[in-house]
């Protein structure tokens, strides 16, 4: 009971005028930001940081929480309207946002993104109040190979589950993954794969770099030529009775991605330097495993868009966990809201807790109210991006091709990885023409740094031993899981030619 | 199609090879006490690669994959003219800015899609043309903080002039 006088005091913090102000304007600001391909809750929380040493700590903390939270909602919007993702997190959304949008369904799934991040922010919350630190140990059980097994098992429901030709899909994986290691050996340091001798490889390949060339660039291509230019975008109306129903088809169709999404974000977003990408990414791979039609995922069903959008604000309240009560920040943006802290004076680690009681439970209040805040924001500004999509193509696809060139180079300030971006573009328009698809590579490319060095600790933990990662329980099972749907798709050529040569022999 | 596919899948293969040759830069096995050396993640990864090129040349040769079997152009004279069009605004686009600044760059080519591709108004097109570097402009450079390219130096005064407004 002790927490529910805590909470109660925490709630009453924050909607004291002041900090309820600072929501309003945190989350709307996330949510443009978010919105915008190339800028995410990193880039919002980062440059806004300094403002916040004008309020005392708890108030600022509030005001950069919502903007995370605002920028969580807002990465859907782009991947729904113009099919790019507005930040790595929303990737998944784009599965199954772009395709209802296409239909002229984009009403019903930006209200289903809506809807599904309030539930998985709500839910992450309850969670977070109920099980803060008795989670947080549990988590820090998880050592490298128990997460290079959870990368394992992402890259798995993309063979397993995608439905595409299969070595195209593994080549798409390893694609990605080869360009997540261009640049530096994390480990030694020394310059790697820096093609053609060419410096700004140095840097690595941006995740977005790659992302906004598939998805703006490549992607529109071959929109383009697939309509001939006649398509006129979508059809989509707006009204209010218009958002109740979908509303209520949302929670018809969708309540059991929103589910998965919530519980399951919210554990990977505990674990540290996994966070929401990742989270939302199996979300979507286990809704569709055990979704009644799994081929109807990836054209348009509001499930797939559900299960992300719960899981990746699941996941970022999930990634407060360990940053306040260990001091380990489980995701980029965590990682300045500690230094944040750090500049306040405040010290994040377990005795926060209980030197800082006002600050923590200020800060999870202030999740309850943001979180209600930016379900009413996004709710009120669906119109506006509604009325975006309506524009006419023409008018639409030059300001895409605009957004994708000021993303790519915003991300990382250099021209280098624009022409990169350009070049990303017209290969993807050619490979998706052969059917390669190319959503495993942007996964495995922001994947690719998780994986690679968890990989290496791990093999180093057991001499180079792999049965590592079958030997710890924890590893071992979400490996046997992982390799299960590696072969499924095997089981099912098998059956087929079983099948095949039982005919011809009747 | 079908010689399209080959040639992607050999151009896959290429780049593949490319990659493990470029990891062998660094160690690709096994350094006791040290783990993996640098290359061998990217190393195996490409040499994975390069066995999915060759699985995609060997459906291609069975005629099992869709575009092994089609008999369709990759690209009909409306797509290569659409992407010579688009695809070349957008390189003009991209190989101006450094030399008129991103968002004189920005104004030309959504002029060239809008007024010429799109064959809207000349109204409109200007309107959006000229109003789309100038919220581009306050959003990075005082909403956001980021600078973007400016270009050559004789943009100056125009900048100066905007940045006059936001200081």
């Amino acid at each position: 009971m002790e927490i529910l006088e805590l909470l109660s005091h925490g709630l009453f913090l924050a909607i004291q005028p002041m900090n309820i102000a600072l929501i309003v304007v945190g989350v709307t600001l996330g949510l443009f930001i978010g919105a915008m391909p190339g800028l995410g809750s990193v880039n919002g929380v980062a440059i806004l940081l300094p403002i916040t040493f004008l309020v005392p700590p708890a108030s600022a903390i509030i005001f950069l929480a919502a903007i995370y939270y605002g920028a969580m909602y807002g990465g859907a919007i782009s991947s729904i309207t113009l099919g790019i993702p507005g930040a790595s997190t929303a990737v998944a959304t784009t599965f199954d946002g772009r395709p209802l949008a296409l239909k002229g369904r984009a009403s019903l799934a930006l209200v289903t993104a809506a809807i599904a991040s309030f539930v998985g922010g709500t839910v992450s919350i309850l969670l977070f109040t109920a099980f803060a630190p008795p989670l947080a140990h549990v988590a820090l059980s998880f050592g490298p190979p128990e997460i290079f097994a959870l990368m394992l098992l992402a890259f798995a429901t993309f063979v397993g589950l995608g439905g595409d030709d299969i070595p195209k899909t593994v080549l798409s994986i390893c694609l990605g993954l080869v360009f997540a290691s261009v640049g530096f050996d994390q480990i030694s340091g020394a310059p790697r794969l820096v093609f053609f001798g060419i410096s700004g490889f140095l840097h690595g390949i941006n995740f977005l770099v790659l992302a906004i060339g598939v998805y703006g660039i490549g992607e529109m291509l071959w929109t383009l030529d697939t309509t001939r230019g006649k398509i006129t975008s979508t059809e989509a109306r707006m009204t209010f009775a218009g958002i109740v129903a979908d509303t209520r088809e949302c929670f018809a169709k969708a309540w059991k991605g929103m589910s998965i999404g919530s519980l399951l974000g919210f554990f990977v977003g505990i674990l540290p330097a996994a966070g929401a990408t990742p989270g939302s990414l199996m979300s979507y791979g286990v809704a569709k495993m055990t979704g009644r039609d799994p081929d109807s995922y990836g054209r348009g069903n509001p499930d797939g868009v559900a299960a992300p959008e719960a899981a990746n604000n699941s996941a970022s309240t999930g990634a407060m966990l360990p940053m306040l009560t260990l001091g380990i920040p489980g995701s980029p943006t965590t990682a300045i809201l500690l230094g944040g802290m750090v500049i306040w004076g405040l010290t994040p680690g377990p005795r926060l807790f209980t030197d800082q009681p006002e600050f923590v439970w200020g800060l999870i209040g202030s999740f309850y109210v943001s979180n209600f805040f930016a379900l009413v924001i996004n709710l009120s500004f669906i119109p506006l991006f509604i009325w975006m999509l309506r524009m006419p193509f023409t008018i639409l696809a030059p300001m895409i091709f605009v957004l994708s060139v000021v993303g790519g180079y915003a991300a990382t300030n250099d021209m280098h990885d624009v022409w990169l971006m350009l070049i990303f573009g017209i290969s993807a328009f050619f490979l998706r023409k052969f059917d390669y698809p190319l959503a495993p590579a942007v996964l495995a490319i922001v994947l690719g740094p998780i994986a690679e060095p968890t990989l290496r600790q791990s093999l180093l933990l057991s001499s180079g031993d792999p049965s590592i990662f079958f030997t710890r329980p924890i590893a071992g099972t979400i490996t046997v899981i992982a390799i299960i749907l590696i072969l499924l798709p095997l089981v099912g050529v098998i059956r087929r030619k079983l099948r095949g040569t039982n005919k011809a022999s009747a | 199609m079908r010689l399209g596919e080959i040639v992607t899948a050999a151009v896959l293969a290429a780049l593949s090879i490319y990659m493990m040759w470029k990891s062998t830069d660094l160690n690709i096995g096994y350094v006791a006490g040290k783990g993996p050396g640098g290359g061998a993640w990217p190393f195996w990864l490409s040499a994975i690669m390069l066995v999915c090129t060759i699985v995609i040349a060997f459906n291609w040769a069975r005629r099992t994959s869709p575009p092994s079997r089609s008999t369709e152009p990759v690209l009909d004279a409306d797509g290569r003219r659409m992407l010579l069009q688009v695809g070349g605004g957008i390189f003009v686009f991209v190989a101006l800015i450094n030399v008129i600044s991103i968002y004189g760059a920005m104004a030309l080519f959504l002029f060239y899609y809008l007024w010429f591709l799109g064959r809207h108004a000349l109204w409109l097109a200007l309107t959006i043309s000229i109003a789309t570097p100038i919220a581009f402009f306050f959003f990075f450079e005082a909403l956001m903080r980021i600078t973007l390219p400016k270009g050559m130096s004789f943009t100056d005064p125009v900048f100066n002039v905007l940045y006059d407004i936001i200081y």
